[in-house]
């Protein structure tokens, strides 16, 4: 008998990986259920508490060590005394632990980047991180969500977690993107459509052919952002663009199953979107859902341009930065930022860095840093900053009279050029 | 008695109840000192052992820090009533042992400085300065559950020992 005959109604990709990881034949959405976890995500700022919690407990120890993934990545390498502190907790605990994936510096990068570049993300598992966009490994049609450190506590000592099944929404791209006109750009229409709360609670299940033509980079840029929706999840179906992504990364385990929505799954909603149409977009200041067409908001002033972070820190993005700034120079503060070591020898290998480095730009080891207001690029009162990151609410990278602006890299890289809000086709 | 803070606000996030310039500590009493700054400056200077915040939609978004809940709990506020809040936000609170009040009518009815008292038991909320009641749904029992045990990792303590 085949699944679809036992269900009575159908099931969503999520609802079918909660049900696998809680041992079930079917669940629904607002169902309660305790699922076991297959990977851990650890970083430097929610995991010390995590640890020090457990401790006090009397429960410190591991479910496994082998499903746990720790790098430091937001004030690394250290900005100060605190977060050393930090970071020797952080690696006291790894290493008494044994931890079998501890990224150290040198290695460490910017965790959302990282952990699907080295491997450690597979389809139909079940993902947490102590961190709100772990989200993003949904790209992987995996089920992936962020947690605070009590529950990161509890998720590294049981290896399980209670969770409600969330509604889903569904996000239909139709059409293809023209030239200068990114995931990025999608993801920020999506939000400004929907708003904040837009996905409150739910699983946003991206589908449609504009998916086809993405990388899994561009990918992971849309399911990056879905918790900027307020979702619990991001997803988006396995293919063969997956395949070959993880054929190329995948480390010990190599075998996954592969699940996908049933055609009669329910949906909280459906939303579609003409890619075809969309003009490279800006969220402005101070929700990711304020975005706007170019057009809107171009020759705004900008004093710094961020080019990084787990939404557009990966090669391609740096890519694009380097095609559009290559020969020319820039007119504000731009800080180059790849999200991992590995990204950042392969930028150097493509000559990238020459690029970035005639025209001005400020190159960083791998790091969370200014993304979230750490340091490598604070912003001062009044300052504006056109930002590939994915929030720019009040003070999030500084002074809170400063103002974000999110865009794709080819925004902020041709934004960075003319010390303005820009359309990036102009240089494309 | 405790007095309202009522913040007239949607989308209040975790960058502004707690600023990721204070994130390289955890301690709750520390990160109390700089609760809601980058919204409110002077916010920890009124407020009162026991006092709650009031406001509107989607409370809490943004990053999973539990430091926002923390940061709250320091500075020694009761609960927090909104419309609605963030997911994570809402589960780190529940989590940590942390009351929150869901309602659609507090952020309207209630005025700031207005003297409260909530009865958790039958989810009332008494205006005392206005003679309003404010009704609300308690919150769901394996979440009390949590709560009553002090917080989800003396919850498993419980259940594994049990
Ligand atoms: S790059 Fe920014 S958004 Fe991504 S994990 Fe780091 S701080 Fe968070």
């Amino acid at each position: 008998m085949t699944q679809r005959q036992v269900n009575v109604m159908g099931m969503t990709i999520t609802e079918k990986i909660l049900a696998k990881a809680s041992g079930k034949k079917t669940v629904k959405a607002g169902d309660l259920v305790d699922a076991k976890i297959d990977v851990i995500m650890c970083h430097d700022i929610t995991t010390p508490a995590a640890i020090s919690m457990l401790i006090e407990k009397g429960i410190d120890k591991v479910f496994n060590r082998s499903k746990i993934v720790v790098t430091p990545d937001h004030f690394q390498p250290a900005k100060d005394i605190k977060s050393a502190e930090l970071h020797k907790r952080l690696d006291q605990w790894a290493k008494r632990q044994k931890i079998k994936y501890y990224y150290k510096i040198g290695r460490a990068g910017v965790c959302h980047a990282l952990l699907p570049e080295q491997g450690h993300i597979r389809p139909g598992e079940v993902i947490v991180g102590g961190d709100s966009h772990t989200c993003t490994y949904g790209a992987f049609a995996a089920f992936s969500t962020g947690v605070g450190s009590t529950d990161l506590a509890a998720a590294i000592a049981t290896g399980q977690l209670w969770f409600k099944v969330p509604a889903s929404m569904k996000f239909v791209l139709n059409g293809l993107l023209k030239k200068g006109v990114y995931s990025k750009d999608v993801i920020l229409a999506v939000i400004a459509r929907v708003g904040t709360d837009g996905a409150l609670y739910r699983a946003m299940e991206f589908v449609g052919p504009a998916l086809k033509g993405m990388s899994m980079e561009a990918r992971m840029t849309i399911t990056n952002m879905a918790i900027e929706a307020g979702a619990k999840n991001g997803i988006i179906g396995f293919d063969a663009v997956t395949k070959k992504y993880l054929d190329g990364h995948l480390r010990d385990k190599k075998s996954y199953k592969v699940f996908e929505s049933d055609k009669d799954a329910e949906y909280a909603a459906v939303e579609e979107f003409d890619c075809s149409k969309l003009e490279p977009m800006v969220a402005m200041p101070h929700l990711p859902s304020g975005g706007v067409p170019i057009g809107k908001c171009r020759g705004k002033a900008m004093d710094q341009a961020y080019i990084g972070s787990c939404t557009n820190g990966r090669i391609e993005d740096l890519r694009i930065a380097a095609k559009i700034m290559k020969g020319k120079e820039v007119a504000i503060r731009t800080i180059i930022v790849p999200a991992t070591p590995e990204i950042w020898k392969q930028a150097k290998d493509e000559g990238l860095f020459d690029v970035f480095y005639k025209a001005g730009c400020v190159i960083s080891a791998p790091t969370c840093g200014a993304c979230l207001g750490g340091f490598m690029g604070i912003l001062a009162e009044g300052e504006k900053c056109i930002s590939t990151t994915n929030r720019n609410f009040v003070g999030r990278m500084g002074h809170p009279k400063s103002e974000v602006y999110l865009a794709s890299p080819a925004t902020a890289a041709a934004s960075a050029i003319e010390g303005k809000l820009t359309d990036p086709r102009k240089y494309l | 008695m405790a007095k309202a803070h009522v913040y007239k606000r949607y989308h209040i996030n975790t960058d502004e109840i707690i600023p990721a310039r204070y994130l390289n500590a955890d301690d709750e009493k520390e990160l109390a000192l700089h609760c809601m700054e980058d919204l409110d400056t002077g916010f920890v200077k009124k407020i009162k052992p026991g006092d709650c915040i009031v406001a509107g939609d989607d409370f809490g978004c943004g990053s999973s820090r539990e430091h926002a809940v923390w940061a709250i709990r320091g500075a020694k506020v009761q609960t927090v009533i909104a419309r609605s809040f963030a997911r994570i936000f809402y589960r780190n609170a529940i989590n940590c042992g942390f009351y929150l009040i869901e309602s659609d009518d507090a952020v309207e009815k209630i005025k700031d400085g207005d003297e409260v008292e909530i009865d958790y038991g039958s989810g009332l909320i008494k205006d005392r300065t206005s003679g309003i009641n404010i009704g609300f749904a308690p919150l769901p029992d394996f979440a009390l559950e949590i709560i009553k045990d002090g917080g989800l990792l003396e919850h498993i303590k419980k259940a594994t020992t049990d």
